[in-house]
């Protein structure tokens, strides 16, 4: 059982109606928590914590469903995107290939089937498997309010700890990558494959990299990136430096010093699948 | 706030609140107690039931977004019942033959996961489709050999 008494839910079935009851939230100061799949949010419920006052259910929003090719190398996610989506999507599999072997790590079929890409980057969890293969990706996430639309690196997104440049009037409505070129390179460590909450996730495409659960939001790893970018595979170097990318702490999951450990020993299986050259420029877009 | 559905094939109205877990539903208010809670959070499985076909964790998922949909639980899947004698449905007869239950609380929900799962599955399709679904007293070995037999898949 849960608190359910009391909890309105508004349920649009179009798009502009949503936008407008944001706005109207917004306007009145009267918090509206957009909701898609529940596959997080209920879990925080269903652990006791008091639900919003009013929730915006964004599941009827039929046009904010699936995933496109755009152009060459462009893919584009709608807001209701489901990591089941991406699992089945031939154009995913082609051309980011880690984001499928992401998706099918993420609990088990029945949370791929509700939990969608734009929740998991919403939710701000710093564990959440999908977003770092997003980030290292160079993703856009497209904001949409009632009078215009903003395209923002997810790369930027986060300003803290589940916290998010969304404006309260505003809804991610899709996501869009233009895949760079270069291996892809993912792994998660956790104590399973699947339904286990990461240690540590690492995404690579190219020379970028992303981790996630080893600092308060999910991160690009910038020294590390300038480094290899500029042709450095020194595997010592590379470690040191991702030392200072990183920014892991002690929790139930695990500690900051086998994070740090785990990160080092990831950068270092990783390095050699870049080949010599200045990384990005001299692969083809596959999986390891 | 009022809202209809099948529910194993059945036309229901339900008035809940709408954030009502689609579990607390099905066994408060249409008494289907076949679908088991576990865990709440979405890692075990028991609360497994179909939703327009696709296999969802019930404990995650607020009934006002089931409005308009197919729910298939547990209870749906045998043909007869009541004074008839109920005939079980080929998936829950091999879990019969090969003893792929001992408490049978993780059951109802592998059975409706290995539902959705597509015929002549290969191994690691079966293993992936039934890794959200939690088993604490067989092991999986004999629910993996009853799930190939009804799938007329790749058998372990």
């Amino acid at each position: 059982m849960i608190a359910a008494e009391g909890v309105e839910v508004l349920r649009p079935r179009q798009l502009k109606d949503a936008l407008m009851m944001l706005r109207v939230a917004a306007d009145e100061k009267r918090p509206l928590v957009p909701m898609a799949g529940g596959t997080d949010l209920f879990v925080t419920l269903n652990a006791g914590q008091k639900p919003a006052a009013r929730y915006l259910d964004l599941w009827r929003l039929d046009k904010l469903r699936g995933v496109e090719a755009r152009g060459k190398r462009g893919l584009a996610f709608g807001g209701l995107a489901t990591f089941t989506d991406c699992i089945e999507s031939k154009v995913v599999h082609k051309r980011l290939p880690i984001l499928v072997e992401a998706a099918r790590q993420v609990g088990g079929v029945q949370i791929q089937n509700r939990g969608t890409l734009a929740g998991n980057i919403e939710n701000g969890s710093p564990a959440a498997d999908g977003v770092p293969v997003l980030m290292a990706a160079d993703a856009n996430v497209v904001l949409r309010s009632l009078d215009d639309e903003r395209r923002v690196p997810l790369a930027s997104y986060y300003t803290g700890y589940r916290k998010t440049v969304r404006r309260p009037d505003e809804l991610i409505v899709r996501i869009e990558i233009d895949v760079p070129d270069g291996a892809q390179w993912f792994e998660k460590v956790g104590t399973r494959a699947a339904q286990a909450i990461s240690k540590v996730v690492m995404a690579a495409v190219g020379h970028r990299v992303a981790f996630g659960s080893v600092a308060p939001v999910i991160v690009r790893a910038h020294k590390l990136e300038a480094y290899v970018a500029d042709g450095g595979r020194d595997v010592a170097e590379a470690k040191r430096l991702v030392g200072q990318d990183v920014s892991p702490i002690d929790d139930v999951r695990s500690t900051a010093e086998y994070r740090r450990r785990v990160v080092e020993n990831l950068v270092a299986a990783w390095l050699p699948s870049l080949g010599s050259g200045p990384a990005g420029l001299d692969k083809a877009p596959a999986s390891r | 706030m009022k809202l209809k559905l099948h529910v194993n094939g059945k036309k229901k109205s339900v008035e809940v609140p709408p954030m009502k877990r689609l579990l607390d539903t099905l066994r408060e208010e249409l008494a289907l107690t076949g679908t088991k809670e576990g865990c709440g959070e979405g890692e075990c499985g028991a609360c497994t039931v179909l939703v327009d076909g696709t296999a969802v964790n019930a404990c995650l998922v607020p009934t006002c977004q089931v409005d308009g949909c197919d729910v298939q639980t547990v209870e749906g899947i045998a043909r007869g019942g009541g004074k008839q004698a109920a005939r079980l449905h080929r998936l829950q007869r091999a879990f019969l033959e090969h003893g792929a239950a001992q408490c049978g609380i993780c059951t109802p929900g592998m059975l409706m996961a290995a539902l959705a799962l597509p015929k002549h599955a290969a191994l690691d399709e079966i293993r992936a489709g039934l890794a959200g679904n939690l088993c604490r007293c067989t092991g999986y070995m004999k629910i993996y050999d009853a799930v190939a037999q009804f799938l007329d898949g790749e058998r372990p």
